[in-house]
């Protein structure tokens, strides 16, 4: 019998409606002629067909269906007295007789609807009595059916009755009275379903079960409508008489549903004012029940209702909605032992939501809610669970999603011991996320405490924590590294010394990272650093004896211990780059001193680091370039680095490169502005010296290749010339400018096929100077081309 | 032909109407034949007054020793059939011996007769109440002529009329409370009470309430009963669980009772009960019964 196959049951099914079909079809007869008696007859047969047993609840329900609509036309015959001659008194008595008591009840119920409409007995009695006479039907399905028919044809009564038709207080009441007493024995119906039948069918009843769920709810969605339950009504009876049945039922697919019908259908208003109430019956539910969903979702409504307009919050702060919202998870927290991390977290996300929403301007009450989930969190072990991990970050991600202010959220004590509950890869996600934040509303962090409080929130991306033993993706790991870098510079204050602290705390925390990070923070910290000495420089008026802890040379001091930190990654090309931009910066401080230290340590750097050729290269023009703008070194330290410059550029690999970087040297002889120095022996000493080696080069591309190169060397080398020339160095003469231009017009006879640019726009050029008159056009004068 | 018929037929029509037969109420009542026809109706102290005629047929004479009408009461034994029992016997000469030409009437009149028992139709029995005509001949046998009417006799109300509260079970296994609103209802009386489950360990299907109607002739060791089910009515569908409580209201009005009948003239007695019944899964059915005492009240 248990074991029904879908086949049988279509056939059974097939069978009822046809039984509906044939009963319903004398009934039209008997309707059309007006025959009472015929009519009961017919339709108590045809009600029959609802006695069965056989199908489950969809089925029912599509047979029940099909009884509906004839029962829809009865209700029409009854309504009309003229038709069959009998008061709906007495018709009321004679439905009554039937002997069976499934259509007995289906024809009370269809009278009885007519006879309240009449109004020819208080409404309140009959409404009683119907609700009373089904108790009869105890079979759950055949019960819930009956029941919900009940509801059904009496719901427009009611409404009508409850909203306009007396207008009293007690008639409303009785429309509630009938309606909670009819949704208390359907609930206890449904849930009587599940007590039914072994159970190794408990999940197909289950299943039969939330098909039939709506059948109750919709009791509460009648009383919804009904405009005479106020306030009043609802918290003095209508809530808790529900809530009675759902705590009493203790049946968890009805509590659930339950409690989430209760939280649709009634006004948002409603449950801000009962959520004592509301809110008590939640910790009273079977610990199978999913609350956490059902709190969640009351929460985002009542959230979504004080975003609506400004007047209620007035309200929420009155009930104290937030206090008790908090007190009721804590409880049931408390009370459901069994439920996951993941069901607390999320119960703590809601709650968060909801104060983010409502209390915007409490930041106690988010540090509150994040405090609890700390105490929940350390009572268990660190999380597994990939969806508990998710909802700490949807937790931690809402204060700042909400403070665009990512500063606010700093200020919450318990932020980062949530955090510290979070396993490696999630803390990642989440110092990514809080990075993020800060970068999107670019947020200056501005005091050395914020600043330490944040590096401890992102701690998971500064330094490898204990248990780092999983593979990085590199790519990932640069980009966590590169936010940190661009992290380092959102961190800013104006006052120097708070700014020297929080280098100082950045220092700290990076150099805890170990040397794979180094290069991705260091350059960052350096630069942050050296703003900060040009800052100072900026402010020179105001430098007050050794005191004052933020000078440029304590700056310079730490600068130098960080870029040494890199030689243990290591990193060369990078460390020469930073000591060249603080010796800059130290020019700029007029420490000679220092800046000639840091030369020192980019040449250290360069001899004994950097091997590759292209990075000499490279090297090569960054130092001269630096070296050129250098204005505090006295003579002999100029001499001694201009020398070992020009020295090294002599010495690289490539004749090109030598070339290049030797007429490059010249400019360290030739500075323009005040006081520059202007030594234009030894520039055209050092250009000389490049027209060699490009010579040089020329051969020996000859001879590789049996062809003459490209004269780029030249030109290049001829437009230095013309700078010098132009700058007025007297040791560059127009016949030396003469001179190169018809060493390169020979070395172009011996490659006439290709015609040069370079060359070309640079003795447009030539040509544009002479032309262009004055003293410039006289000095070109001499120059033939 | 003509001749041979007219010896079979009667040589006369008798008819017997009642004085306020127009005016009087007349109730359906089932003959032996299946027919249903309708009939005077009375009540005990009654006066039955009413003419006989008799009209000879065509051009013949009646001769006879005399016109007679009577009054009777009976019981008749369906194991005993045709024999009577009568219980009341009240005879009213109309005519001294003579012949009669034409058609002839007389009135007569029994004044307040004690019927103190119902009409009824049983199952083993029935009493009756008819009035009998006879016009006794020497030859040719009497004639005879019966008119049935029907009596009823009205109760008032009980001064007391306690409710039936009771409760009773099987250990461990059912235990149930019902109450009825009264031990004795008329017949258009409608049957109010509730059923309340006070443990429930077994799986009920239905529950109907029966009307049962117990009929018992004779006496002593010879005492024969028949019962009868006239109402099966279902209370409940499904399983009820602990502490439900399931309303009871049966019309009495659609069902074909009597009021409750004691040991009439030492013959006979009808008893109604009323039987709750509960059925479980397996079809096993589990009852109580209970007499109520059904009384004919005076419509109002």
């Amino acid at each position: 019998m248990l074991l029904i196959g879908a086949e049988d049951e279509e056939k059974w099914l097939a069978e009822g409606i046809a039984g509906v079909q044939h009963n319903a079809f004398y009934l039209h007869r008997a309707l059309d002629s007006n025959n009472l008696r015929d009519a009961l007859k017919y339709s108590a047969q045809m009600l029959s067909e609802l006695r069965t047993s056989k199908l489950s609840p969809q089925k029912y329900y599509e047979l029940y269906m099909r009884a509906f609509d004839e029962l829809r036309i009865l209700e029409m015959f009854f309504k009309d007295e003229s038709k069959h001659g009998v008061s709906v008194v007495d018709l009321y008595e004679l439905v009554q007789h039937a002997g069976n008591i499934l259509p007995r009840l289906y024809l009370l119920c269809t009278v009885g609807s007519v006879y309240i409409k009449s109004k020819e007995a208080p409404a309140k009695e009959l409404l009683q009595d119907l609700v009373e006479m089904c108790h009869g039907v105890q079979h759950p399905i055949r019960g819930l059916f009956l029941r919900s028919y009940l509801a059904q044809i009496s719901r427009d009564k009611l409404i009508d009755i409850g909203s306009d038709y007396e207008g009293d207080a007690d008639t409303v009441m009785d429309a509630v009275e009938f309606i909670l007493e009819n949704f208390t024995e359907m609930n206890k119906l449904w849930v009587r379903m599940q007590l039914e039948g072994p159970g190794r069918v408990r999940e197909k009843r289950e299943k039969e079960r939330s098909a039939l769920q709506e059948l109750v709810g919709k009791n509460l969605h009648v009383l919804s409508q009904i405009e005479g339950v106020d306030l009043e009504i609802y918290k003095e009876t209508v809530l808790p008489r529900v809530l009675e049945q759902v705590v009493n039922c203790k049946d968890d697919l009805s509590q659930y549903y339950l409690m989430d019908c209760i939280i649709q259908v009634f006004p948002d208003e409603y449950h801000l004012q009962t959520l004592e109430m509301l809110l008590a019956a939640c910790p009273q539910v079977q610990p199978t029940v999913d609350i956490k969903t059902v709190l969640s979702r009351l929460m985002d409504r009542l959230s979504k209702y004080a975003a609506s307009s400004a007047d209620v919050l007035t309200e929420f702060l009155q009930v104290e909605a937030f206090t008790k919202l908090s007190n009721a998870i804590e409880k049931v927290i408390e009370v459901q032992v069994d439920m996951p991390a993941v069901g607390a977290i999320t119960l703590y996300v809601s709650l968060l939501t909801f104060t983010l929403r409502v209390h915007p301007d409490r930041l106690d009450y988010v540090d509150q809610v994040l405090g609890a989930c700390v105490k929940k969190l350390s009572s268990i072990p660190k999380l597994e669970d990939s969806r508990a991990t998710k909802q700490v970050v949807a937790l931690l991600s809402a204060p700042l999603e909400k403070y665009n202010d990512t500063v606010t959220a700093l200020k919450i004590s318990n932020y980062p011991r949530v955090m510290d509950h979070l396993d490696n890869g999630t803390n990642k996600v989440m110092a990514m996320v809080i990075i993020e934040s800060i970068m999107k509303n670019n947020t200056c962090i501005s005091t050395a405490d914020k600043v330490e409080v944040l590096f401890e929130l992102i701690k998971g991306l500064i330094k490898d924590l204990d248990s780092a033993t999983d593979e990085l993706d590199e790519e990932d790991f640069k980009d966590e590294q590169n936010s940190v870098a661009k992290l380092i510079h959102m961190l800013y204050n104006n006052e120097p010394e708070e700014m020297l602290k929080i280098i100082c705390i950045v220092w700290k925390h990076t150099m805890a990272g170990g040397p794979k990070r180094l290069p991705f923070t260091v350059p960052s910290l350096v630069f942050s650093a050296l703003r900060l000495v040009r800052q100072l420089q900026g402010q020179e008026g105001d430098i007050v004896g050794e005191e004052v802890p933020a000078t440029p040379k304590k700056i310079f001091q730490l600068l130098s211990q960080m870029i040494e930190a890199l030689s243990a990654v290591p990193s060369p090309e990078l460390a020469l780059r930073l000591y060249l931009q603080c010796a800059e910066a130290a020019n700029g401080c007029d420490l000679e001193y220092v800046a000639y230290e840091f030369f020192t340590q980019v040449f250290v750097l360069y001899e004994e680091e950097i091997a590759n050729s292209k990075a000499q290269v490279t090297a090569i023009h960054l130092i001269i370039g630096a070296l050129q703008r250098m204005n505090v070194f006295s003579v002999e330290n100029r001499d001694t680095l201009t020398h070992k410059t020009t020295g090294y550029s002599a010495r690289l690999l490539k004749k090109p490169d030598q070339c290049r970087a030797v007429y490059a040297c010249s400019h360290l002889f030739w500075v323009d502005g005040q006081d520059g120095i202007r030594d234009g022996e030894r520039v055209l000493l050092c250009l000389k010296r490049a027209l060699r080696i490009a010579n040089a080069a020329q051969q020996m591309a000859s001879i590789a290749r049996d062809s003459s190169g490209p004269v780029t060397l030249f030109v290049e080398i001829l437009n230095k010339y013309l700078y010098y020339f132009e700058k007025g160095n007297k040791q560059i003469t127009a016949a030396a400018i003469q001179h190169l231009i018809e060493l390169i017009n020979t070395e172009m006879q011996g490659d006439s096929a290709t015609s040069d640019a370079f060359l070309a726009s640079t003795l447009r050029y030539i040509q544009f100077q002479k032309q262009r008159g004055g003293v410039m056009g006289a000095k070109f004068e001499s120059i033939k081309l | 032909m003509n001749f041979l018929i007219g010896a079979f037929k009667p040589a006369c029509n008798i008819s017997i109407t009642f004085s306020d037969g127009k005016s009087r109420k007349q109730v359906p009542m089932k003959k032996e034949n299946g027919k249903t026809i309708m009939v005077s109706l009375f009540q005990s102290k009654e006066s039955i007054a009413g003419k006989v005629s008799i009209e000879p047929l065509q051009g013949k004479k009646i001769e006879h020793l005399g016109v007679k009408v009577e009054l009777l009461g009976q019981i008749e034994m369906y194991f005993d059939r045709g024999n009577f029992y009568d219980f009341t016997s009240l005879v009213r000469e109309l005519d001294v011996p003579g012949d009669i030409y034409e058609r002839k009437t007389y009135p007569f009149e029994f004044s307040t007769v004690e019927m103190p028992y119902e009409t009824y139709n049983g199952a083993n029995l029935r009493l009756r109440y008819v009035l009998k005509v006879t016009v006794s001949r020497n030859y040719g046998g009497s004639i005879v002529e019966y008119q049935d009417f029907i009596v009823r006799n009205y109760s008032p109300p009980p001064s007391i009329n306690n409710s039936i509260k009771m409760e009773v079970g099987i250990e461990d296994c059912l235990h149930i409370e019902f109450e009825y609103n009264k031990s004795k209802y008329h017949l258009k009386d409608v049957i109010i009470g509730k059923i309340y489950f006070l443990l429930v360990r077994i799986k009920i299907k239905n529950m109907d309430l029966e009307i049962r109607r117990r009929e018992s002739t004779g006496s002593g060791a010879n005492t024969h009963v028949e019962t009868e089910t006239l109402a099966k009515f279902e209370l409940m569908d499904g399983a009820p669980v602990r502490g439900e409580s399931i309303p009871i209201r049966l019309f009495l009005s659609p069902y074909e009772l009597t009021p409750t009948y004691r040991n009439i003239n030492n013959k006979f007695s009808v008893k109604y009960y009323l039987n709750l019944v509960l059925v479980d899964e397996e079809d096993r059915r589990y009852f109580k019964q209970q007499e109520i005492a059904i009384y004919r009240q005076q419509d109002s």
